[in-house]
C-alpha cells in the first residue's frame, strides 16, 4: 500500500466519528462499506490501463487538510461572485470547497423541487433520496469514488419531481478557497423524475493559490421521458487537481445532454460513466479541453448500451499548446441484445507545439448484430493552407491562428442549447485563446481576490 | 512602376521552378501570363504572395518601391497585393463575415485608420457582394465551405473588391467556371479597374482574355518568360497551341 493511502486510511480510522458527527444517517450509513472497498482498491495508479497517462502520485503526495470538523470557511461567495452571463437568469447556488453555502432566501422553485445541501436534504428527505444515494457509485471500481463515499460530508442535491419542468436553469458555482492546502470531497446528486425537465450548469473556480485536490462524485438519474441538460465548466488554476466521476443512469426515452468545457486548469481527470437502463433514450456527450502550460486534461467516457434502441453521440475536442497533455478514452459497450443501437464517437485534437501531447484511445465493443456504430479520432497540427490563405488576406499570423483555433472548437460550443451561455462561452474561449482570461472570469473577474 | 521582378529564381523541395523571371508592370496595366502546364505560372503567384512552401534562391522583387520579398504574406496584402487562388481554401468554422472583418480591419490598422463600425462594415459587404452577384447566404457561411466551384471563384473576386488591392493576381480564375459565371467574374474584375490598379491574369485559355483585355501577354515556359507581345499573341496561341513556342525556345 502506498503511503498516501495509508495516511488517509489512518485518518479515517482515527476520525470516523468526527466525519459522521454532523452528517445525516444516509451519508453515514454508506461509509463503512465504501471505506473497506477503498482499502482494497486504493487510489488509481498509472499502472492501471485507465490511468496510464494520468499520474496522480505527485498531486496525492501533498499533505492536504480535510475539513472534517466542518469549520466554516469565512467567505461569502455572493460578495465575490456575481455571475454576469448576460440574459442568463439562473437560480444560483454555491458550494465552498465541499460545503453547501447556506442562504436564508427562499429558492422560489416549484413545489416538490429540492435544491440545496446534500447533508441537510438527505436528513430531511431521507426516504426520498435513499434509493438514489450511492446506487451508481457502489458499482464503480474507481478508488476515488469509494474514497469520496467514505469522506463525503456535504454537497448538492437537485431533485425535480415527476412532470415538473424547471423554467430557469439551476447554476451551481463551486469555489475552492482556503489558506492551507486542502482536499474537498464533493458529492452531487441530481434526480430528474419521470417527464421532468431541468437545465443545470456547474462552474468550478478557485480563489486561492494553495494546492487543492477536489474529488467529486456526481450521480445523475434521468427518469422515463425526462430531459436534463448538464453543463460543466472548469476554469481554475494550475494548483488545482480535479478528479470528477459523473455516474449516470438513463431510463426509457429519456434525453440527456452533457457538455463539459475545461478552459483553464491544473490536472483534471473527468470520468463519465453512463448506462442506458431503459429503451429509446438519447445521450449527447460533448466536451472540449483547452490546454497550455503544463496542464493535463484527461476525459474518460464510458457509454454502456445495456438495452436496445438507444442513441449516444460523443464529440470531444482538444486544443493543446506549450507542454499541455490531453488524454481521451472513449469506450462504447453495446451489450448482447441491445439491437437498434446508434452510437457515434468523434475525437479531434490539435497540437500546436512539438511538446504538446495527445493520447487517444477509442474502444468499441459490440455484442449485438443490428446496430449502427462508428468512431473516429484524429490528431494533427494547424492547417497550413488555411493559415496561408488567411495571411494572404492581410490577417496577421497570430490572429489567423486564433481564428482557426476558435473555428476548431465551434461545433462543441454549438451543442450548448442555452443560448446566452453559448454566447458567453464563445467569448470566454476567445479570451482564453487571446491569453486575456483572468482567473475566474466566468463570473465577475474584477471582484476576484 | 508598380511591380518590378528582376532575375527571380525559386524552388520547392530543392527543385528549381522559376529560372530567372524578369517582368515590369506599371499602374493601370493588365498583363496576361500564359504557358503550358508546369511552366511555373502558379509558382510565380505563390512566390509573389509569400507562400512559405517556396524558397526564393535568387533575384529581387520591388513593389511600390519596397522590397516585397522581405515582407510577411500579411504585409504584402496590406501593401496592396492580392491573389485570387486557383484553389480557394475551405475554412470550416470561420464565417465569411468574421474572416472579412478581420482582414479589412487589419488593412485599416496598417494604414492607421480606425476599425469600421459594424454597420459600416455590413454596408461595405453588401455593396461589394453585388459586384459579383454573390449570394447573401454565402456571407454567413464558413469560408468557402460547401461552395460550388463557381461560388468559390466569385468569392475570391468579392474579397478582392473588399480589400481594394493595387495589384491583383488572378491565378486560373477561369478554371472550373461555366460561361455565365465566367462573365460575371470577368465583369466584376472590370468594374474594379481604375487607372491606378493593375492586374496579372494567369490563364491557359484565351477565353477569359475576351473579357479582361490585356495590354501585354507573356509566355512562361520552363521557368522563364520566353515571349512578350500584345493581346494578338493570346489569339495566336489559341489557334496554334504551344508547340511552336517550344520549338522556338529549343532552337
Amino acid at each position: 500500500m502506498m503511503q498516501a493511502e495509508e495516511a488517509y486510511i489512518n485518518l479515517y480510522k482515527q476520525h470516523a466519528k468526527s466525519v459522521s458527527k454532523s452528517c445525516s444517517d444516509l451519508l453515514n450509513g454508506k461509509r463503512q462499506a465504501a471505506f473497506e472497498k477503498f482499502q482494497t482498491l486504493g487510489f488509481p495508479k498509472n499502472t492501471h490501463e485507465e490511468y496510464r497517462h494520468c499520474d496522480l502520485r505527485e498531486a496525492l503526495s501533498i499533505d492536504y487538510g480535510l475539513n472534517i470538523n466542518r469549520v466554516k470557511i469565512p467567505i461569502n461567495p455572493h460578495d465575490v461572485f456575481s455571475c454576469d452571463v448576460p440574459n442568463l437568469s439562473t437560480k444560483l447556488f454555491f458550494v465552498v470547497n465541499d460545503q453547501f453555502y447556506k442562504n436564508d432566501k427562499p429558492i422560489g422553485l416549484p413545489e416538490g423541487v429540492l435544491c440545496g445541501s446534500l447533508n441537510d436534504l438527505t436528513e430531511t428527505h431521507a426516504r426520498l433520496l435513499e434509493p438514489y444515494y450511492t446506487r451508481l457509485s457502489e458499482k464503480s471500481s474507481d478508488g476515488m469514488v469509494s474514497f469520496n463515499t467514505t469522506f463525503a460530508q456535504d454537497g448538492f442535491v437537485l431533485y425535480v419531481p415527476a412532470g415538473v419542468a424547471l423554467e430557469k436553469p439551476i447554476q451551481l458555482i463551486q469555489v475552492l478557497h482556503g489558506t492551507v492546502d486542502m482536499m474537498a470531497n464533493r458529492r452531487l446528486l441530481i434526480i430528474v423524475e419521470e417527464g421532468a425537465k431541468a437545465q443545470f450548469l456547474v462552474c468550478d473556480h478557485a480563489l486561492s493559490s494553495r494546492y487543492f485536490f477536489s474529488n467529486q462524485v456526481t450521480e445523475i438519474f434521468v427518469g422515463k421521458n425526462a430531459s436534463l441538460e448538464y453543463y460543466d465548466l472548469e476554469m481554475d488554476q494550475p494548483n488545482i487537481t480535479r478528479v470528477s466521476n459523473t455516474l449516470v443512469s438513463q431510463a426509457a426515452s429519456s434525453q440527456l445532454l452533457i457538455n463539459g468545457v475545461t478552459l483553464q486548469n491544473g490536472l483534471s481527470r473527468n470520468n463519465i460513466n453512463l448506462c442506458f437502463e431503459g429503451e429509446g433514450a438519447t445521450a449527447s456527450l460533448s466536451g472540449m479541453a483547452l490546454g497550455n502550460g503544463n496542464e493535463l486534461i484527461d476525459n474518460h467516457i464510458f457509454v454502456d448500451h445495456a438495452v436496445p434502441r438507444c442513441n449516444s453521440q460523443e464529440l470531444y475536442k482538444y486544443v493543446l499548446d506549450d507542454c499541455a497533455k490531453g488524454v481521451f478514452g472513449g469506450r462504447i459497450l453495446v451489450q448482447k441484445g441491445a439491437q437498434k443501437t446508434f452510437a457515434y464517437q468523434s475525437n479531434k485534437n490539435l497540437c500546436f507545439t512539438k511538446e504538446a501531447r495527445m493520447f487517444a484511445k477509442p474502444q468499441l465493443e459490440i455484442y449485438a448484430d443490428d446496430v449502427k456504430c462508428s468512431h473516429g479520432t484524429a490528431t494533427g497540427q494547424m492547417d497550413e493552407k488555411a493559415l496561408f490563405y488567411m495571411r494572404s488576406r492581410g490577417i496577421s499570423e497570430s490572429e489567423a491562428r486564433l481564428l482557426l483555433k476558435f473555428a476548431f472548437t465551434a461545433d462543441v460550443l454549438d451543442n450548448i442549447r442555452l443560448e446566452p451561455l453559448k454566447d458567453r462561452m464563445r467569448m470566454l474561449v476567445e479570451k482564453r485563446f487571446r491569453g486575456e482570461l483572468a482567473k475566474c472570469a466566468g463570473c465577475s473577474a474584477t471582484n476576484c481576490k | 512602376m508598380l511591380l518590378e521582378i528582376k532575375n527571380l529564381h525559386a524552388s520547392i523541395e530543392g527543385k528549381e521552378i522559376l529560372r530567372g523571371i524578369n517582368l515590369s508592370i506599371n499602374e493601370g496595366e493588365i498583363h496576361a501570363i500564359m504557358g503550358p502546364n508546369g511552366s511555373g505560372k502558379s509558382t510565380l503567384s505563390a512566390v509573389l504572395t509569400g507562400n512559405p512552401a517556396y524558397e526564393v534562391t535568387d533575384g529581387e522583387v520591388w513593389f511600390r518601391g519596397k522590397n516585397l520579398l522581405s515582407m510577411s504574406p500579411e504585409d504584402r496584402s496590406r501593401e496592396g497585393l492580392f491573389l485570387s487562388f486557383q484553389y480557394p481554401v475551405e475554412i470550416p468554422g470561420v464565417s465569411m463575415v468574421n474572416f472579412m472583418r478581420s482582414a479589412v480591419n487589419e488593412h485599416r490598422k496598417y494604414r492607421q485608420e480606425s476599425a469600421l463600425s459594424a454597420s459600416d462594415f455590413l454596408k461595405l459587404m453588401r455593396e461589394k457582394r453585388s459586384i459579383v452577384e454573390l449570394d447573401s447566404k454565402l456571407a454567413n457561411r464558413s469560408v468557402n465551405e460547401g461552395f460550388s466551384g463557381g461560388e468559390k471563384k466569385k468569392n475570391e473576386i468579392f474579397q478582392m473588391a473588399m480589400l481594394d488591392p493595387k495589384l491583383s493576381i488572378l491565378d486560373e480564375t477561369d478554371s472550373g467556371l461555366d460561361i455565365d459565371a465566367l462573365r460575371i467574374v470577368a465583369q466584376g474584375v472590370n468594374k474594379l479597374r481604375t487607372p491606378q490598379n493593375s492586374t496579372i491574369v494567369i490563364t491557359h485559355y484565351q477565353r477569359l482574355l475576351d473579357y479582361i483585355v490585356p495590354d501585354q501577354v507573356h509566355i512562361l515556359y520552363k521557368g522563364r518568360i520566353v515571349k512578350t507581345a500584345g493581346r494578338e499573341l493570346a489569339i495566336d496561341l489559341e489557334e496554334r497551341g504551344y508547340d511552336w513556342i517550344k520549338q522556338e525556345v529549343e532552337e
